[in-house]
């Protein structure tokens, strides 16, 4: 018996089944290799990552963009477990951009160079473009699952280091809290509904009559247990005690990766379930909205203000992080197609810049074996162009003109005004006046103090070396002509709303 | 009002799961704890048999007590004097703890039991409006396994786990296999 299963579906896949098949050509490369050779496996999961990228952009410009004007019904897909629209193929071009250039960061540290390192990236890559493209509780779930447990084992990855070996049990264990409280949610929203599908339960809640009205209170309890869940992902204030720990311990490229891929794929799960009204119309009379709103204000206050005070550098980005999570959820929390539009376009310029910032983290923190602020000090006569890349990056996530941050804030500040929540937009700028203290500390001891090893500068491999560059066109390009590619997340957003079709 | 027969049952169940449970936090030894952790996980069985849900009673019975009490066990037996840890089950934050879970319980139980009726008026079955359709019990196993693996459900899913327990696997591997500089 053969299944009748339509070419589109396979085909919305594609990307997915080519990462599997991707996974399992590392492990077997990982045998062939020379141990002399070992980058070769990293570069290997770069091309491969990069060729993916290719077959996804190909078969979006052949089968025609998958755009809102499709009808529902047409982009849900494999019994409704994944929806094949704008919005998965804006964040699945995300999480390949991620991986093909932490892929690229990581293949010259010695103690990654193993085929595991890379085969877990993949399957961190596979879950979050899944947990992106996913329309049901279940389907969430289990894409979730398959990132996070990638991303446990390779925060802890460097074993031998205790401060490594730390950060992945502690991710672990909050990690395993977080999901199992927003499973309950989820049993709960099965329990009043006896669906899983996003969009069946949210047409269930939002018309009246199929639900009780002391539903109301159980909705609201699940979606506080899912933003638990959601809000660990995303390292949203109070669930972002693990952010500075692992952070700090795990290994430099996978900071990279897990702080722009995974926080990317918390928000495109976080505008995905809201939007769909699971948990009542998606617009400011919820009760939930109030939460979020809080949440969003307190994640950027208190990252920000924390963050001056930090005198590591990778714990300094930890809070920033955390900082710019709350200026996403400005965007989620407009509930409107430009809103969320912004905060796609936000985590994209966050994408290219953050993991710019930590390729060069990860280049000085190996050759100076210290990640303080002071191992920073005159890098710009040391290594200039390095010295350039992060002055760009800083720029970017400080939203200063001519970088991709600009525009990020830009558009989610707007979005903000327009939706009449001028006083959100408001807090956010103020907090980025504060965020620019930080940001500018790391560029003052690049450029103006010294250094006794000014005259050794820092080694960079060409895969290096090119990673870095495209990531900085990108920021500087997205600075420049952010029009286009604005139109294009929002364009992509507009499915979240298009629920009648 | 007489308890019926499943009623008696039920609270017998009840009693050996929370007993065994209150066990499991207060013991000082801790392969006493996982022992009682052990008789808590066949009272959850025990309702599930009580729900009419059988296959997840043989699930619970085979992967917690089968499984997971087992790797319990052998971690204490390999990491601790047998018989002899003598440290206290409690810290400073207990109360703090007590406090947080009895307001979380008390919010679950007001906002849950508003909806499904603890105590449902005379002759209403203990259920919502929104109950599992009947159809759905019969043939739930068969039901089940069909829905693993068609088109139409849950196959995308059931895939993705086994990649997710490839990963798992590998991590596991890589968290136990001795550091390179202890290798002879």
């Amino acid at each position: 018996m053969t299944p009748d299963i339509p070419r589109s579906w396979v085909l919305a896949l594609a990307p997915e089944i080519s990462l599997v098949i991707l996974l399992l050509a590392v492990f077997l490369f990982d045998r062939l290799v020379k141990p002399t050779e070992r980058r070769r496996v990293g570069l290997l999961t770069a091309w491969g990552a990069f060729a993916i990228l290719l077959l996804t952009v190909g078969i979006w410009l052949v089968g025609g963009e998958p755009s809102t004007q499709t009808g529902l019904a047409d982009s849900l897909m494999w019994g409704g477990m994944i929806r094949s629209d704008g919005v998965s193929l804006v964040f699945k071009l995300m999480f390949l951009v991620a991986l093909a250039a932490s892929s690229l960061i990581s293949l010259d540290v010695e103690r990654l160079q193993r085929g595991e390192f890379f085969a877990l990236l993949i399957a961190a890559t596979l879950g979050f473009s899944l947990m992106a493209a996913s329309a049901d509780l279940i389907m969430l779930y289990v894409a979730l699952e398959t990132a996070s447990i990638s991303s446990y084992i390779l925060a802890g990855f460097a074993t031998e280091d205790r401060k490594s070996a730390e950060a992945g049990m502690k991710y672990f264990v909050y990690g395993a809290f977080a999901t199992s409280v927003m499973l309950y949610g989820m049993s709960l929203i099965y329990g009043i509904t006896t669906q899983t599908n996003l969009y069946l339960v949210g047409s269930m809640v939002m018309n009246a009559s199929s639900i009780p009205a002391e539903a109301n209170a159980v909705l609201l309890l699940a979606a506080v247990m899912i933003v638990a869940g959601f809000g660990f992902k995303i390292s949203a204030v109070p669930f972002h005690f693990w952010t500075p720990d692992i952070y700090e311990g795990a290994p430099t490229p996978f900071v990279g990766f897990v702080s722009t891929a995974s926080k990317a794929a918390g928000f495109a799960v976080f505008l995905r379930v809201f939007s769909a009204g699971i948990f009542g119309a998606p617009d400011s009379s919820s009760m939930w909205w109030a939460m979020l709103v809080a949440m969003a204000i307190i994640t950027m206050t208190l990252g920000n203000f924390v963050a001056i005070f930090q005198k590591n550098i990778k714990r300094m980005l930890a809070y920033s992080s955390i900082a710019q999570a709350g200026y996403a959820m400005i965007g989620l929390v407009t509930m409107s197609p430009d809103g969320s539009g912004a905060t796609m376009f936000y985590l994209l310029m966050y994408l290219f810049t953050n993991i710019a910032l930590f390729g060069v983290v990860m280049l000085v923190g190996k050759e100076t074996n210290s990640v303080e602020m002071d191992s920073f000090n005159g890098l710009s006569r040391r290594s200039p162009h390095l010295a350039l890349v992060m002055l760009f990056a800083l720029l970017s996530l400080s939203g200063i003109p001519p970088t991709a941050g600009f525009f990020g804030k830009f558009f989610i500040f707007k979005a903000a005004v327009d939706a009449g929540l001028w006083w959100l937009a408001l807090v956010g700028i103020l907090n980025a006046f504060v965020a620019l203290y930080y940001y500018l500390n790391v560029v003052k001891c690049m450029y103006l103090y010294r250094s006794d090893e000014e005259d050794k500068p820092i080694p960079v491999s060409r895969a290096v070396k090119v990673g870095l560059a495209v990531l900085i066109f990108f920021v500087l390009y997205l600075g420049v002509f952010a029009g286009p590619a604005f139109e294009w997340t929002r364009e992509a957003a507009g499915a979240f709303f298009a629920l009648a079709g | 009002m007489d308890p019926t027969i499943d009623q008696i049952i039920f609270l017998i169940v009840s009693i050996l799961t929370l007993g065994a449970g209150f066990v499991v936090v207060t013991n000082r030894n801790l392969l006493y704890s996982a022992l009682a952790m052990m008789a808590s996980f066949l009272g959850v069985a025990a309702i599930y048999v009580l729900l009419d849900a059988g296959f997840l009673a043989a699930a619970q019975l085979l992967v917690y007590i089968g499984a997971i009490s087992i790797l319990v066990i052998f971690a204490i037996m390999m990491t601790r004097r047998l018989m002899q840890s003598t440290e206290t089950s409690f810290n400073a934050q207990w109360g703090m703890g007590i406090f947080t879970a009895l307001v979380v319980f008390g919010l679950f139980v007001a906002v849950i039991g508003n909806f499904w009726p603890l105590a449902p008026a005379a002759g209403q079955p203990l259920a919502s409006g929104t109950a599992v359709p009947d159809g759905m019990l019969q043939d739930s196993i068969a039901a089940l396994g069909r829905a693993f693996v068609s088109v139409d459900a849950f196959v995308i899913p059931f895939e993705l786990a086994s990649v997710m327990l490839l990963a798992a696997m590998v991590g596991a591997i890589l968290v136990a296999w001795p550091k390179a500089e202890d290798e002879v």
